[in-house]
């Protein structure tokens, strides 16, 4: 009995309050605008029973998953995520693998410190951190001021409101997302196997190239996934860092639902964009699983 | 690994410059006389002086503060359970349903948590403001909780809780006097992340909370939408200077804890001998 409640309790506030929803989600998206109070349609009517549901039912359709494929701001939009998304992890790979690199090749007393201090970022506020960077990289921001000083350019460089301070966003904010994993597959590595390449014949380089990078695999894998899955439907880096020429499906499910009040459409995009990151969570579940049991 | 060379000292160099420069900017930033955000124009402290007579940000902040303690507790609990049920539970009906609601909100995006989370709300009728969005904090970060206290309870040694069983224990003594000392670093952590992203969140607020009811993230976003408002700059290093101070202190305790716990460890040793 008592079994039952420990279960039931956290299992019925999951679903009353994040699968239900989410349902509810999938239902508006079928139904229609309407100038009523909520807006949409159709209502389900308790009263009239079966026939009311089946009602219902029938008044549900795919209108604004239609409307979504027709509207060309919709495709640009996911396009341009995934895009922004996929290069920012690559970038945010090449940042992180040398740091990940140098971590564990430090003298061990020292890795808990560095470890600390590439995870205290992730402590401090989200938002303050990417607040940081509109100081930085705005028209007559520091990094300009820098530059013009130091006379590398003459024209203040335009990187605030374009894609290229999104780009800096994300890797700045998730880059220990993608040091942690690799530093701890990297951490884990025997080095006599990077020297056994060596004494039969492979260069560093090579040696890096053949077996390091390979054995670290698992590690980053994890780290891109860390970075893109939640860089696809980012909406604060976009809507500061990026200004009105960056489309990022994040900001425009934001927009629809907000300055629109279109809660219908607003709700299929939030559908198609999880129907988007179903298969790169799967992979990276699978990824998950892979590794557990190579680590058995 | 291997010995440290010149390039690795260079890519942690500026690994780390790349991570505390900006703020460490930001702190600077905060003590410029200048309304102009980009040119020094000496040292003042007026922002902070025009800061505290806002009475709008100290509200929200208070807010802030009663959303992250309630929410954060909440969770506490919550996932503490959901993490026992996943690792102690065995099979029961729905488990797979129940593990995959413990992980699906670690991944889903923020704007459609917000949102659905919202249709719920407007759908039961329930009037938004602090309420509200405490249930949506909570909701998120007992997934969070649960993940952390389940690695440390999947990880100890479980006849601990079987002999104190067996020597008479109800379940719930022995869950208090075995089970819940061994995972309490883990709760608190959990506890600690589910506090810091209540306080951190802008997305998920803004979608649940109501007209009345404003965070300090939503009123600090509001507020910079259209530019650097020095304000926010002196806000930011009062935040950036209270997590370092908690670090500090958090790592200290911790410290001297495992220091202790060593200490204990040796005696029991010498004791045996």
């Amino acid at each position: 009995m008592r079994r039952l409640i420990l279960i039931a309790l956290p299992y019925l506030w999951l679903l009353a309050l994040f699968l239900v929803p989410f349902l509810i989600v999938v239902k508006i998206s079928l139904s229609d605008v309407a100038l009523a109070r909520p807006p949409y349609l159709p209502q389900v009517d308790f009263a009239a029973g079966w026939a009311g549901l089946k009602d219902f039912f029938s008044q549900l359709d795919f209108e604004n998953f239609a409307f979504l494929a027709s509207d060309d701001l919709y495709w640009r939009a996911y396009l341009s995520s995934l895009k922004i998304a996929l290069i920012s992890t690559v970038l945010t790979l090449l940042v992180g693998y040398p740091i990940s690199y140098a971590m564990a090749s430090a003298a061990p007393e020292w890795r808990p410190t560095l470890m600390m201090l590439v995870i205290l970022p992730f402590w401090t506020s989200f938002l303050i951190r990417v607040y940081s960077w509109m100081g930085i990289l705005s028209q007559n921001g520091i990094l300009n001021s820098f530059l013009l000083w130091t006379g590398l350019i003459s024209e203040p460089l335009t990187i605030m409101n374009t894609e290229i301070a999104v780009y800096i966003g994300i890797v700045y904010t998730y880059l220990p997302f993608m040091i942690l994993p690799i530093y701890a597959t990297l951490e884990k590595l025997d080095v006599s196997l990077i020297e056994a390449a060596e004494d039969l014949g492979c260069s560093r380089a090579s040696a890096f190239w053949l077996v390091t990078i390979p054995l670290s695999r698992p590690g980053i894998i994890a780290g891109c996934f860390l970075v893109f899955i939640p860089a696809l439907g980012e909406f604060v880096i976009p809507s500061l860092l990026g200004g009105s020429g960056t489309l990022m499906i994040g900001k425009v499910l934001w927009e629809e639902f907000f300055n629109n009040r279109d809660w219908p459409v607003a709700s299929a995009v939030a559908v198609v964009l999880l129907l988007i990151l179903i298969i790169p969570i799967v992979l990276f579940q699978r990824n998950e699983q892979k590794n557990r049991e190579a680590g058995k | 690994m291997r010995r440290m060379s010149a390039f690795n000292v260079v890519s942690l160099t500026f690994g780390l410059a790349f991570l505390y420069l900006p703020m460490l900017i930001l702190v600077i930033y905060s003590f410029n006389a200048s309304k102009l955000v980009t040119v020094w124009a000496g040292f003042s402290t007026r922002w902070y002086g025009e800061l505290i007579r806002n009475e709008a940000f100290l509200d929200a902040a208070l807010v802030t503060l009663k959303v992250g303690l309630i929410s954060s507790t909440i969770a506490t609990v919550l996932g503490t359970m959901a993490a026992w049920i996943l690792v102690r539970s065995g099979r029961f009906l729905g488990r797979t349903l129940f593990s995959g609601m413990i992980y699906a909100p670690l991944v889903m995006p923020e704007v459609i948590t917000g949102l659905s989370l919202l249709l719920l709300f407007i759908g039961i009728g329930l009037d938004r403001g602090v309420l509200t969005i405490v249930l949506a904090h909570t909701t998120f970060s007992m997934c969070y909780v649960s993940v952390v206290v389940s690695s440390r309870l999947a990880s100890f040694d479980i006849s601990l809780e079987e002999a104190a069983l067996d020597l008479g224990c109800t379940p719930w003594q022995s869950f208090r006097l075995v089970t819940l000392p061994i995972i309490a670093p883990a709760v608190v952590s959990g506890w600690l992340l589910a506090f810091t992203l209540s306080l951190d969140d802008l997305v998920i607020a803004s979608f649940a909370a109501g007209p009345s009811s404003t965070t300090l993230p939503m009123k600090i976003f509001s507020a910079v939408r259209l530019g650097v408002s020095p304000e926010i700059n002196a806000l930011s290093t009062i935040m950036i200077g209270i997590v370092a101070i908690g670090v500090i202190i958090f790592s200290l305790a911790s410290k001297r804890a495992s220091v202790r716990q060593m200490q204990e460890e040796r005696d029991a040793v010498r004791d045996e001998a």
